[in-house]
């Protein structure tokens, strides 16, 4: 691959990478708890909490950007806190982007997870529980099995998201080689530039590629655990 | 051995609902929305009383006044639901086994005596969503029995099954009840099902108990609502098996010193059978009727009628030692000039009566 892609090109896909990886990794478990809330539980602020989750996918992505940059910049409230209390900073860092293209790419790996665990049938549930299963074991050995399906869908889809993130990246924490310059801002620049056309096309072609490959591992994926936890195979 | 008196709140409508059952088998008998449901779930943990108490033998379940509310998981109930909510990414024998891996019980049946009881056997390693509902609903009860339950609770365990599943079930719950020593709470709004198998028995009216105790009195009452009135009312009545007739498919079945031709059973001679005997099958005759096609001709002597109210009259008929009960119109009674102490002939048509189950299944 190195003699394929130049250094510069080959930085922004690991970059990307390491950015969709961290957004999942600290993204999913929220999901997975936050899905099972709103499909389980009534609670006051069930719909803000709603509308707050889905909000990144109809505002413009220079506008959360620009939310996190307020919120999470050097100066931003939440920004001091995290580097106060726990040593990690946001602003045009790579930690940054990650947390950018989570925001983003939540509403997208959420909603199959919250699908899942509508379809998994709370009366199972019940069952468990007077077969002597606690409310945490039962989620672990029913619920969460049930779900499976969706939790991994929800998760390859906000991966592909998270990797193509742009408008919230760029407008939070900028465009800085080897930090935050990610594919799609790679390949932004390359486009800006006289002779980019090259590079242009093959990173339109790395990142059409991975899309592909992740919706299409999803859904085969999706397909297979639910032919297991319907009972069928 | 099961005690309840608790009140609170079902979906619409206030529960206030009491009532001690000591039977090895306790029928909870109601229409639907009656509270039975709500009685199951507080018993069962997954729906909070708003006060009173529920105890199984010793163990005290729920008690408001000493502050006890033990978690649905900690009650050491077994319970078979309507739907059999069958674990889907199990196969049948995690299914069956769930309440030991995962739950932690450790019940006195073992895992063969189980399978072998309820045929389960060829269905072990079966995926549930291949099962028929009469095979979900037997992994079911196994699977509830396997847990060790202290009280096994069957909430209408038959009603999404047709007709032909249901008589592939009960001979089950009947073999349940006669080698297995554990109490059942049995939930069902079909008196058929009920008097073949309970023994005691409580009526749920609106949340309320209207009714309690030996199923064989209750249902030869005339006055209790929700039951006498039923289109199912009818009578519980004990026979003995006499023999089988496979030639006209009937079997012979003696009641007090009478016999009864009912449908050709698999019932094993010389063994008792309850039969189920609709209030408004029975026709009334003073005289017996000769030239007829009717075979089940019973002598009785009119025990009590009902007030009369509406079109029928309910008539509660003494045939030696039992009951059996006879719904006809008012215009008929007095036509009759029924009187208690009468002697009379009870006719019940062959067909009308359900093919009596072995007590046992073979």
């Amino acid at each position: 691959m190195t003699d394929v892609l130049s250094n510069a090109e080959w930085s922004a896909l690991v970059l990307s990478l390491q950015v969709a990886g961290t957004a999942m990794a600290f993204g999913v478990p929220l999901a997975v708890f936050l899905a099972y809330a709103l499909s389980r539980w009534n609670f006051p602020g069930k719909l803000i909490l709603n509308v707050l989750i889905y909000l990144p996918l109809v505002l413009p992505p220079v506008v959360t950007g620009y939310v996190l940059l307020l919120g999470f910049g050097r100066t931003g409230p939440l920004g001091q806190f995290f580097s106060e209390s726990l040593g990690v900073g946001f602003a045009f860092q790579w930690t940054g982007a990650a947390l950018a293209a989570g925001v983003m790419a939540f509403p997208l790996l959420l909603r199959p997870i919250k699908l899942a665990f509508d379809a998994a049938d709370p009366l199972l549930e019940e069952a468990a529980r007077s077969l002597g299963t606690s409310r945490l074991k039962t989620f672990a050995i029913v619920t969460l099995p049930l779900a499976l399906p969706g939790i991994l869908g929800g998760t390859i889809l906000g991966f592909a998201k998270a990797m193509g993130e742009f408008g919230a990246t760029i407008t939070f924490v900028s465009n800085i080689p080897g930090e935050t310059r990610t594919l799609s801002l790679a390949l932004y620049t390359e486009l800006q530039s006289v002779d980019g056309d090259a590079a242009v096309l093959r990173l339109a072609a790395i990142s059409l590629l991975i899309s592909f490959v992740a919706l299409g591992l999803s859904e085969l994926l999706a397909r297979s655990i639910e032919a297991r936890v319907r009972g069928r195979a | 051995m099961i005690h309840v008196n608790v009140k609170g709140q079902a979906d619409t409508f206030q529960t206030e609902i009491a009532f001690d059952s000591g039977g090895p088998v306790t029928a909870v008998f109601g229409p639907s929305g009656c509270g039975k449901t709500t009685l199951i779930r507080m018993i069962c943990g997954l729906h909070a009383p708003e006060n009173g108490r529920i105890a199984i033998g010793n163990t005290v379940l729920f008690d408001s006044v000493a502050g006890v509310n033990l978690p649905a998981h900690k009650r050491d109930l077994g319970v078979v639901f309507q739907e059999a909510r069958l674990f889907p990414h199990m196969n049948v024998a995690s299914n069956l086994r769930y309440g030991v891996w995962a739950g932690g019980r450790k019940g006195s049946l073992s895992f063969a005596h189980v399978v072998e009881l309820l045929g389960l056997a060829p269905l072990l390693k079966r995926r549930t969503a291949n099962l028929s509902g009469g095979e979900k609903q037997r992994v079911a009860i196994g699977r509830a029995l396997l847990a060790g339950p202290k009280l096994l609770i069957m909430d209408e365990p038959l009603a999404s099954l047709d007709a032909a599943r249901k008589a592939e079930i009960l001979p089950f719950l009947l073999a349940l009840k006669e080698r297995i020593g554990i109490p059942m709470l049995y939930v069902s709004h079909a008196l058929g099902e009920i008097e073949q198998i309970a023994d005691d028995m409580v009526i749920l009216n609106a949340g309320k108990v209207t009714a309690a105790g030996p199923v064989a009195e209750l249902v030869n009452r005339l006055d209790v609502p929700g039951l006498s009135e039923g289109p199912d009312a009818g009578s519980l009545v004990l026979g003995l098996v006499v023999k089988h007739d496979a030639e006209w498919g009937v079997t012979h079945v003696a009641v007090e010193g009478q016999e009864l031709l009912v449908p050709l059973s698999r019932a094993v001679v010389q063994s008792q059978v309850r039969l189920h005997i609709r209030a408004k099958d029975v026709i009334l005759a003073r005289q017996r009727p000769v030239g007829i096609s009717l075979r089940n001709v019973v002598g009785a002597t009119v025990e009590r009628l009902s007030a009369p109210s509406g079109p029928f009259v309910e008539v509660l008929c003494r045939v030696g030692a039992q009951f059996i009960r006879a719904r006809i119109t008012r215009l008929a009674a007095a036509d009759l000039q029924l009187k208690e102490g009468m002697p009379l002939y009870l006719l019940v048509k062959s067909v009308a009566l359900d093919q009596p189950l072995p007590a046992v299944a073979d």
